[in-house]
């Protein structure tokens, strides 16, 4: 088999392969490589590779296939993962000049778990500095580009990860998603991309920008590979005091997320994914602030699913407006503290040139954060800083609540939300840069799921005027993970969309 | 309208030291964010508990156990200075 045939598969296509001695793990390894040499520096979805590594995994689990041992969920699957998540033996830089040379000591729990399902891990992927971006144009280090037009940015700020799957780099990959980190990537991208319930994921060897807001998730060329990825990673952790307990996800998670879940849905037809669901189309997310473009092929998708037998109903979340300040407030806050930790001390960049303590911390963070991070620190601190707190941080935390306690009166009635992934279609570099409270906007949509903890899904369901994709968003109950995926799976086989397969093959 | 007084005050509690184009330049940045976040106040939230968390947070707790951690050098390795095991800094104050 060639290597380019190896490019662009499913899970199930290279496992079927990889079955039938077809092919092999190592094959599938090298072909991905070869993918990234020839690509990637036009791309810079990657600020690392870690081929060795990724041959040395392909060699053993060959070795342990031959042996006729069942083959894992992720067993020669190559995938990438955030430079936000800690590795061994591997720089973790969050994209920051102040952690360049860091390497961490540890593995995150979601690497530990991909290791485990035998998935291949082929580089750490680019992304805004600390995860603060939409578009990925702030990262210390590069710029990473649209695979679908490399004119267009790659969303953000998993970038890299959307862009590393887009170009059929890898099959999935890891992001995080703060406040659509990987829903608006994966949307600019074509792509799927989930951000799991709150707690779903273990945070540790995340490294935190707003942690009550922070996810892991995946990303994927099809619903049925983003749901494996979740399962390979999705558990609880005990180095995670906000992890979901197993016995929590035993009574809440019906259906649990599970192989023969998945496996299943994925055979049914879209009528029989989406028969009888209950959907709301959230009208504040419909309206004003929206692309015509993008309304479109949403309302589409929405008849769509009316067609296939769901019952879809306008909804309002009424303090949706209120998303973005409420989010920019809690974020800033949450990321002033946690970035408190970079003073040059322990790890990280140090400036060697301050004789005294004090100056050297701030001498350290002015080289080591960029200018957004900056901005983003001055805002939280401002928020948190004496006399401002009750006008602002403690506001937000309030009207959080009221937005939450929007989206579960909505749920008594309806199973889940549909709405735009986000306002717009991928942009072109620089278009919002220079303006912070027009990049924001780019989130709007997204960040009503972090505040309130719930799952979300992107998948692609048409194309706006400029023929970038637009992205279509699931969010449903707490814990309802396992049947939002069902009903995206619904969905995407109602549509049959070839968006990314066809780019890849065209490359 | 957050002054340059205001920044310079607020990058001391960050630790930050902004030069005076950066201070001008947050200024004006953080006047437009912070007026577009002054809709907030129009939202009635009378008697509405503060959200800080989306999972209602109980205390999670373990046994207080001896366990392994880390070997020392492991932990040390990324130190951007050290003398023997400790981490070395610059004097502190003047």
């Amino acid at each position: 088999m060639s290597k380019s045939q190896l490019i662009g598969r499913t899970i199930a296509e290279l496992h079927s392969l990889i079955k039938a001695k077809e092919t092999s793990c190592l094959e599938i390894t090298e072909a991905h490589i070869e993918a990234i040499e020839k690509g990637d520096e036009r791309l810079g979805a990657f600020l690392s590779y870690t081929f060795d590594q990724a041959r040395a995994a392909a060699a053993h689990w060959d070795e342990r296939l031959s042996n006729g041992e069942a083959v894992p969920l992720l067993a020669g699957v190559p995938v990438a993962i955030k430079d936000n998540m800690c590795e061994v033996d591997t720089r973790t830089t969050c994209g920051s000049k102040i952690l360049e040379n860091f390497v961490s000591p540890y593995r995150a729990y979601a690497v530990e778990k991909l290791h485990e399902a035998g998935a291949l891990i082929l580089g750490k992927t680019n992304l805004d500095e600390f995860a603060m971006g939409s578009s990925t144009e702030h990262s210390a280090y590069k710029v990473t580009r649209n695979p679908i037009d490399p004119d267009y940015v790659p969303g953000g700020s998993s970038g890299g990860s959307a862009a590393a799957v887009g170009a059929g780099f890898c099959v999935t990959a890891l992001g995080s998603d703060t406040g659509g980190s990987i829903r608006q990537p994966a949307s600019y991208c074509g792509l799927v991309g989930m951000k799991p319930t709150y707690g779903m994921v273990s945070r540790f060897g995340l490294v935190a920008f707003a942690s009550s807001l922070d996810q892991i998730g995946p990303f994927a060329r099809n619903v049925e590979d983003c749901a494996l990825t979740l399962l390979a990673i999705a558990g609880h952790d005990k180095r995670d005091s906000t992890c979901l307990s197993q016995s929590y996800r035993d009574q809440h998670a019906k259906p649990a997320l599970t192989k023969a879940f998945i496996q299943e849905f994925k055979s049914r037809s879209a009528e029989e994914n989406l028969k009888g669901k209950r959907i709301g189309i959230i009208k504040e997310l419909i309206g004003d602030g929206i692309d015509d473009d993008v309304k479109a092929p949403i309302l589409k998708a929405a008849a769509l699913l009316e067609k296939c037998g769901a019952r879809v109903e306008e909804v309002s979340l009424p303090h949706a407006k209120y998303a973005l300040s409420v989010y920019y407030l809690v974020a800033t806050a949450e990321a002033s503290a946690n970035l408190a930790r970079f003073d040059g001390v322990r790890y990280g960049h140090r400036n060697m040139d301050a004789a005294e303590l004090h100056a050297m911390y701030y001498a350290t963070r002015n080289e080591g954060f960029g200018a957004e991070v900056k901005r983003r620190i001055m805002l939280g601190t401002y928020a948190l800083s004496s006399g401002y707190y009750d006008a602002y941080y403690k506001k937000a935390q309030q009207v959080r609540a009221l937005i939450t306690a929007d989206f579960h009166k909505i749920f008594e009635n309806f199973e889940m939300v549909v709405s735009p992934t986000a306002p717009s279609a991928a942009f072109k570099f620089g278009a919002k840069s220079d303006d912070p409270i027009q990049m924001y906007m780019s989130d709007i949509a997204s960040i009503p799921a972090n505040l309130a903890g719930l799952p979300g899904i992107s998948l692609p369901c048409g194309l706006a005027d400029s023929n970038m994709p637009v992205g279509i968003q699931l969010v449903g109950r707490p814990m309802s993970d396992a049947s939002l995926l069902q009903a995206a799976q619904g969905l995407e086989t109602a549509l049959d969309l070839k968006l990314v397969a066809e780019k890849i093959k065209s490359n | 309208m957050i002054s340059i007084k205001d920044v310079q005050h607020v990058a001391k509690l960050a630790r930050l030291s902004l030069t005076e184009d950066e201070s001008r330049q947050y200024a004006e940045q953080l006047s437009r964010i912070i007026d577009y976040f002054d809709e907030l106040k129009s939202v009635d939230t009378e008697g509405v508990e503060p959200m800080s968390h989306p999972i209602a947070a109980v205390n999670v707790l373990r046994e207080d156990e001896v366990c392994p951690s880390l070997p020392r050098e492991v932990l040390m390795a990324n130190a951007p200075l050290r003398d023997g095991n400790f981490f070395r800094v610059p004097k502190i104050g003047e």
